[in-house]
């Protein structure tokens, strides 16, 4: 094939000594993008699975991609019914595309660049994480977010969040999450309130999210009806308000074994436990609203920030549902708390791989001990 | 009989399956490779062109003098092939067909006689899979007498035909620990197991593969603690050895099966241990010859020699050609070719290692403790349980392409070293 010939002939410039050497991990990561390798096993197994990280990212992309549709439709259906117009989906969805973009412009100029500048400055391969970062990020953003902060906070994500720990694999917290964290705690109020969720909206509309209208002490009634926050059309972040969308990402993820059910299912079954314990408002409300559900099927099961260990996963999913509905319900500063309580669980996700451990080598020495006795 | 149902795993599943058809192949040559054994450091008999018996020795470990390696067939030493650092590779031993053997029957003692007619080296040990070390009682012996490697011969077939030569190696290997001897086999075999000796315990085993490895047995029947040694063979090598003591010979035969996609007509071979296998290997163009299974066997193409201890011989493709988009396309056939399927990455998915490891081990903190060579944390993980070939199904669906059997390795010579 032509083009297989043309790489063939340029890559010695991309080689130690050619032209081009010091972009050699920018070259590698387009060849390998076009072409998987001819590499073959050569100690140990003989045969590899189909499966590698390429095909894992790509997976998640495919699972994102109703949310991106949806969230993409919403932005225009929001702002143009906040004006209260009648327009056609076409010009929906044209004022939606005009307006996330840009959004996903920023994000992966930024995160791409300091990625491939850092791989190259490492002499490693460009890996993979980045796609599927970079594609999350737009996705937890209030829609008009500037796009300057929206840089500021992948690079701080990218460098802080990532990149100083070692790369992809290294990190300790999500830095798609860290990136909305930054912006959060430094710019709050591009970040919450009843203005942020609608593009341009009317001023007299009022664009609360459903998590904001209780937060401000409004009751169950005063909420969207069940099935609106189930299909989505409701102000919020872009990528979270549809739940179809996300459920349908999440079937997606499960069937490939790309996410751990362990960490959906316990995340559940601790926010509705918590909720059941504390919360004034039925449980399925905490379901429906904010982010809860899309951070438990695209940010909570984020391979490299949960916990490793299956037994660790089921404990850390639970805390996580918990420690959101409490920081909801009883924490006057924030209405939302998935982000922050998958955030800590981050952090705290190694100390409970750690006692998970634990517990298998107190029994091995057990073991031993009893071993040494009886050969006394 | 106890019954042990082994839930984690999987099956990998291959063209190429062996017929059930036996032919006679009698090898022109044989080799005896010093790397198919870990930590020997070989010390040559002969030279080149030295006429040798079956049963002569080659070349004996300098570690322990007593451990000699004997030639598999009688004829003339044909070649001494030394890699970097002049390293022996190979001694091959041209075949006269004779079969002009040495009787080892006037020694009695069953240790002395393995150790001189060379059998010996079969036996192996846990931790480090090194020669089993003859100074010392092992606490248990462990014989799987089934394979669950992808298109592993059935050693059913094997056993069922040499049924009297296993009984009497089984009686060999009772006396040589004061523990068990474990014979492990699957549902419904079509040999039995009759043996005066009290401590012979015959298990039966289920599930998939790994099942069928000693060291999955070993964790589920006597977990290997700190400072023991278990001794294990495969049942080619009880028959061996019960031939040994039948009739006072080193008999090298050894039935062994051509497998694979890349091998036309693949079925069973009565051949001789290290047997030179280029008149048999009909098979395509840009494939490898690979001595064992696809898991842990040894590329031994353009070379031909099998390994010492391998019944099987797999011909797969190679892979080594470029896909475009090949990371986007469906995936239709999850194991095909050689190809890695991707490159190296850190390790990013977690908890995919703990569905294929049916041992009480967490895999991906012992593969790290490996990695930064820490002993105390390897052994608090259970490093002295496992061995590399444990980790081969880890490292087949590993989506970082890791060479996970190599770290594991590593990390056991580090601790042989360290401790020894």
């Amino acid at each position: 094939m032509g083009l297989r010939k043309y790489i063939d002939k340029i890559k010695p410039n991309f080689e130690e000594g050619g032209k081009f050497a010091k972009f050699h991990s920018t070259f590698e990561a387009f060849e390998t993008f076009l072409y998987t390798p001819n590499r073959v096993t050569s100690n140990g197994a003989h045969i590899r699975d189909a499966v590698d990280m390429k095909r894992n990212m790509i997976y998640v992309l495919i699972a994102l991609i109703p949310c991106f549709m949806f969230g993409t439709w919403n932005i225009g259906y929001q702002h143009f019914l906040s004006f209260g117009e009648d327009v056609t989906f076409w010009q929906t969805i044209g004022y939606g595309l005009l307006k996330i973009i840009p959004l996903y412009l920023v994000s992966y100029i930024v995160g791409l660049t300091i990625e491939f500048t850092f791989a190259e400055i490492r002499h490693e391969e460009v890996n993979e994480g980045y796609f599927v970062t970079g594609f999350l990020i737009p996705l937890i953003m209030p829609v008009d977010v500037p796009l300057w902060m929206l840089a500021l906070a992948v690079a701080f994500a990218v460098i802080i969040g990532k990149e100083v720990f070692g790369g992809s694999g290294m990190n300790v917290v999500n830095p798609a999450l860290l990136a909305r964290a930054f912006l959060f705690f430094s710019y709050p109020s591009k970040m919450t309130g009843d203005s942020v969720w609608i593009a341009e909206k009317a001023d007299a509309y009022s664009g609360a999210t459903p998590l904001g209208t209780i937060f401000n002490g409004g009751s169950v009634n005063e909420l969207p009806s069940l099935m609106d926050m189930f299909v989505g059309t409701i102000p919020g972040s872009v990528g979270e308000t549809s739940k179809i969308a996300i459920l349908i990402g999440a079937i997606f993820l499960i069937i490939s074994r790309i996410v751990s059910l362990r960490i959906i299912i316990s995340t559940f079954v601790g926010a509705i436990a918590m909720s059941l314990m504390i919360s004034d408002i039925p449980f399925y409300y905490h379901l429906m609203m904010g982010g809860f559900m899309f951070g438990t099927i695209f940010m909570a099961t984020d391979p490299v920030t949960a916990a490793q260990t299956n037994i660790g996963k089921w404990i850390y999913g639970f805390l996580i549902g918990a420690v959101a509905i409490l920081i909801r319900v009883a924490n006057p500063g924030y209405p939302e708390g998935m982000m922050l309580a998958i955030l800590l669980l981050n952090v705290f996700a190694p100390l409970i791989d750690w006692c998970v451990v634990a517990v298998n080598i107190r029994k091995r020495k057990k073991r031993w001990a009893a071993a040494e006795r009886s050969a006394k | 009989m106890d019954k042990i149902k082994i839930k984690k795993g999987l099956d990998i599943r291959l063209a190429g399956a062996p017929s059930k058809q036996l032919e006679r192949f009698e090898p022109t040559s044989c080799a005896l490779k010093p790397t198919d054994f870990i930590g020997v450091l070989p010390k040559l008999h002969v030279e080149e062109g030295d006429e040798v018996k079956a049963g002569s020795v080659l070349f004996h470990d300098k570690n322990n003098e007593n451990i000699v390696f004997t030639s598999p067939v009688s004829g003339k030493v044909k070649a001494i092939v030394r890699g970097e650092k002049r390293a022996i590779l190979e001694v091959i031993v041209e075949n006269d067909g004779k079969y002009d053997s040495i009787d080892f029957s006037d020694i009695d003692n069953p240790i002395d006689r393995m150790l001189r007619s060379g059998v010996w080296p079969m036996l192996r040990q846990r931790p480090y899979a090194t020669i089993a070390n003859p100074d010392v009682r092992p606490k248990h012996i462990f014989v799987s007498t089934f394979d669950t490697a992808p298109l592993a011969p059935d050693n059913d077939y094997i056993i069922e035909n040499h049924i009297d030569a296993f009984n009497a190696g089984v009686n060999v290997l009772s006396k040589l620990t004061d523990g068990n001897v474990y014979i492990n086999v699957r549902r419904d075999v079509p040999w039995r197991v009759s043996t005066n000796a009290q401590n012979v315990v015959v298990t039966e085993f289920s599930g998939p593969h790994p099942a069928g490895n000693v060291g999955t047995q070993i964790n589920a029947i006597s977990p290997i603690n700190k400072g023991e040694t278990v001794w294990y063979c495969y049942p080619h090598d009880v028959i061996t050895i019960g031939n040994l003591f039948l009739t006072g010979k080193y008999d090298s035969s050894r039935i062994i099966a051509t497998t694979g996609a890349a091998m036309h007509n693949p079925h069973y071979y009565k051949t001789k241990i290290g047997a030179d296998i280029t008149p048999i290997l009909d098979i395509e163009e840009n494939a490898r010859v690979i001595s064992g299974n696809v898991l842990t066997g040894t590329n031994i193409t353009g070379d031909n020699y099998l390994c010492f201890h391998d019944s099987q011989v797999t011909v797969i493709p190679e892979g080594n050609e470029y896909k475009l988009f090949g990371w986007l396309r469906p995936i239709t056939k999850r194991f095909t070719d050689t190809n890695t399927n991707g490159d190296t990455r850190p390790y990013i998915m977690t908890g995919e290692f703990e569905c294929v490891f049916p041992f009480d081990i967490y895999p991906m903190q012992l593969i790290k403790a490996c990695l930064i060579k820490d002993i105390d944390q390897m052994e608090e993980l259970g490093i002295y349980e496992v061995d590399a070939e444990d980790f081969a199904l880890c490292e087949v669906i590993d989506p970082s392409k890791t060479p996970i059997q190599q770290i594991i390795r590593e990390g056991l010579e580090f601790i042989r070293k360290e401790t020894n």
